[in-house]
């Protein structure tokens, strides 16, 4: 069983970024789960959301303590919240950041190795192709790079599904370009 | 065994709780259903009434003032005969309440789906199961689900319990607010027409011989054979009328018990027996009892410490009301040391499950022993750690032979 935790800010797709991958892993054959870290839903205030992807029937109901792969939707969390506490040894960080690797490492507070790293300029790609700053499904196309937890066809059906028309073209390509520029640490 | 509709037949969607059951009671051909929005249910009216504006079902909805006119509303309904669902959470059932007790004595097999969320004050929108045991003693039959897949199966079953004719009893299906209620899972649904064909259609309500008309009828308002339904009846008859609701509750373990095995057969899955879905109790030490979703976390501990050696056991109830005594007993007798967990407080006395479980085991020569925690009041998260904490001192208990507190709190702050 693999734990995703996702971290973003109201209004930004969190819950929905942690659902198209459900879908898409459920689309690949696997059993899955996904949920926000319940409260009432601010705009603009940190949030959390939850996705277990598995082989086998996913019992546990707990929230993520110890999740194997964190994922930052909003580089501006960085400084506010503790993105990598309870992240397993040698798990992997998704990061929207715009920085160099050093920068980015510094503003984690984390040594280069302790964790696998990857990072893209979500935001940019989100407002080149979108026209709003909605990183989501950059964020998806980001992690897929780091941990291919379902295929590309799968999530383009799940994006279909979620979306339709025009929009699901262009969340699409956002993920195809996401994943391109992706690049580790 | 391979189930009349295979898996590949079946219908794989990623849907949260309130969806899941909504689908269900699409599926389960329901005349009528009146209800009022509440936190966290309202996905389930809501994806409903678009069932209903699509023309997915020829369902009658009725958008009720409140939910005292919901369960009013479906009430009147299922007197007329007719299938008839709503759902609610916490001050919403609260105010349902006097008409829970009318619903339940008249005999209407309606079904409820209860997305339990804690009770004000404080106000909170959470899970806990302080609405669903304010029900327990209103004469309604009361089932757990421990997931999405499981809150969907339950509500179409739910439907069969009630209308059974040695029931005909109404029917509250719990699934966990949030946990469950908003969390996205993967599950499987049956085509229309199986679901149709598994409830025998629409509802037929059972019939009775009614002197005056010299004939028998179905027990439903209808002006062409009328009959009286709950008119005055005082000491000189109502105890008489009480008593058939008892009887009817002793028959319903058998009824559930049945269902989960036609629903095995024709779906591939199964809830333990039906009443009680107990992992590793046959040898063990030391057992959790627990209901709704907390119990797959409880599981998921349970296999780790048996992976250790550990001889631990898991007795999810599943159906709360008529609570199985007898099941309960016979698990349970061989066990050294029972944690009882209750996500509810009888204020002033203990957990509702662990009140019913002391009185299963009342009795037995060297009975186990018995220690109530009260957890996740208002949704405070049972992450397993507070689950391993749980095991750690049944444990310890064994090892002494001394309770200590009985009633102890999981996860709370010390003051």
């Amino acid at each position: 069983m693999l734990e995703i935790r996702w971290h973003g800010r109201g209004g930004q797709g969190v819950w929905t970024a942690s659902n198209l991958l459900a879908v898409a892993a459920m689309i690949d054959g696997k059993h899955v789960q996904s949920f926000p870290a319940f409260g009432p839903e601010r705009s603009g205030a940190p949030l959390m959301a939850f996705t277990r992807i598995s082989d086998e029937p996913i019992e546990i109901h707990s929230m993520i303590y110890e999740p194997d792969v964190v994922v930052v939707l909003d580089p501006t969390l960085l400084g506010t919240s503790n993105v990598t506490e309870g992240l397993k040894k040698g798990g992997t960080l998704v990061i929207n950041f715009s920085g160099s690797p050093e920068e980015l490492l510094k503003a984690l507070n984390i040594r280069k190795g302790e964790f696998r790293v990857f990072y893209v300029q979500a935001t940019k790609l989100a407002m080149d192709i979108l026209g709003r700053p909605i990183m989501n499904t950059a964020m998806v196309g980001a992690l897929l790079k780091a941990q291919p937890l379902a295929s590309e066809k799968a999530v383009e059906e799940a994006v279909r599904m979620r979306f339709g028309g025009k929009l699901a073209e262009l969340n699409t390509q956002l993920i195809k370009k996401a994943l391109e520029e992706t690049k580790e640490v | 065994m391979i189930p009349k509709v295979p898996l590949d037949k079946q219908i794989k969607k990623a849907v949260n709780g309130d969806e899941a059951t909504a689908y269900a009671a699409k599926q389960s051909l329901v005349d009528v259903v009146a209800a009022y929005p509440i936190t966290p249910q309202t996905i389930i009216v809501e994806k409903f009434s678009e069932f209903v504006a699509n023309g997915e079902v020829y369902t009658e909805f009725v958008p009720v003032e409140s939910e005292h006119s919901a369960m009013s509303a479906v009430i009147g309904a299922a007197a007329a005969g007719a299938r008839a669902f709503t759902a609610t959470a916490s001050q919403g059932l609260a105010l349902m309440l006097e008409n829970l007790y009318i619903a339940s004595a008249l005999r209407l097999p309606l079904v409820l789906v209860v997305a339990n969320r804690a009770l004000s004050a404080p106000i909170n929108i959470h899970c806990d199961h302080s609405d669903a045991m304010m029900m327990r003693d209103a004469g309604w039959v009361q089932i757990f689900a421990e997931n999405t897949q499981e809150a969907y199966d339950t509500t179409i079953q739910a439907f069969k319990i009630a209308e059974d004719p040695e029931v005909q009893l109404p029917v509250a299906v719990n699934l966990d607010g949030f946990i469950l209620s908003h969390t996205l899972e993967d599950i499987y649904m049956l085509p229309d027409e199986e679901v149709q064909k598994f409830l025998g259609g629409y509802r037929k309500p059972v019939k009775t011989y009614v002197d005056y008309l010299g004939k028998e009828v179905e027990v439903k308002l209808d002006p062409s054979n009328p009959i009286s339904i709950g008119p005055l009846d005082l000491y000189d008859y109502y105890f008489e009328h009480k008593v058939p609701q008892a009887v009817a509750m002793e028959k319903v373990k058998e009824v559930v018990k049945r269902v989960n095995e036609e629903w095995f057969e024709l779906s591939g899955r199964k809830y333990g027996d039906g009443v009680i879905d107990a992992w590793g109790v046959e040898d063990a030490d030391v057992v959790v009892a627990v209901l709704g979703s907390t119990s797959g976390t409880v599981r998921y501990v349970a296999k780790e410490l048996r992976k250790e050696g550990k001889k631990v056991g898991v007795l999810r109830i599943r159906l709360f009301r008529p609570f199985p005594f007898d099941e309960v007993r016979d698990l349970l007798k061989e066990v050294k040391v029972v944690g009882v967990m209750d996500r509810a407080l009888s204020f002033g006395s203990f957990g509702p499950s662990f009140l019913e479980i002391s009185t299963a085991l009342q009795g037995i020569r060297n009975s186990p022993l018995m220690v109530n925690y009260i957890y996740g009041l208002g949704g405070r998260d049972v992450p397993p750690s507070h689950v391993k904490q749980v095991f750690n001192e049944l444990e310890e208990i064994m090892k002494s032979g001394e309770v200590g507190k009985r009633l102890r709190f999981l996860g709370v702050r010390e003051r």
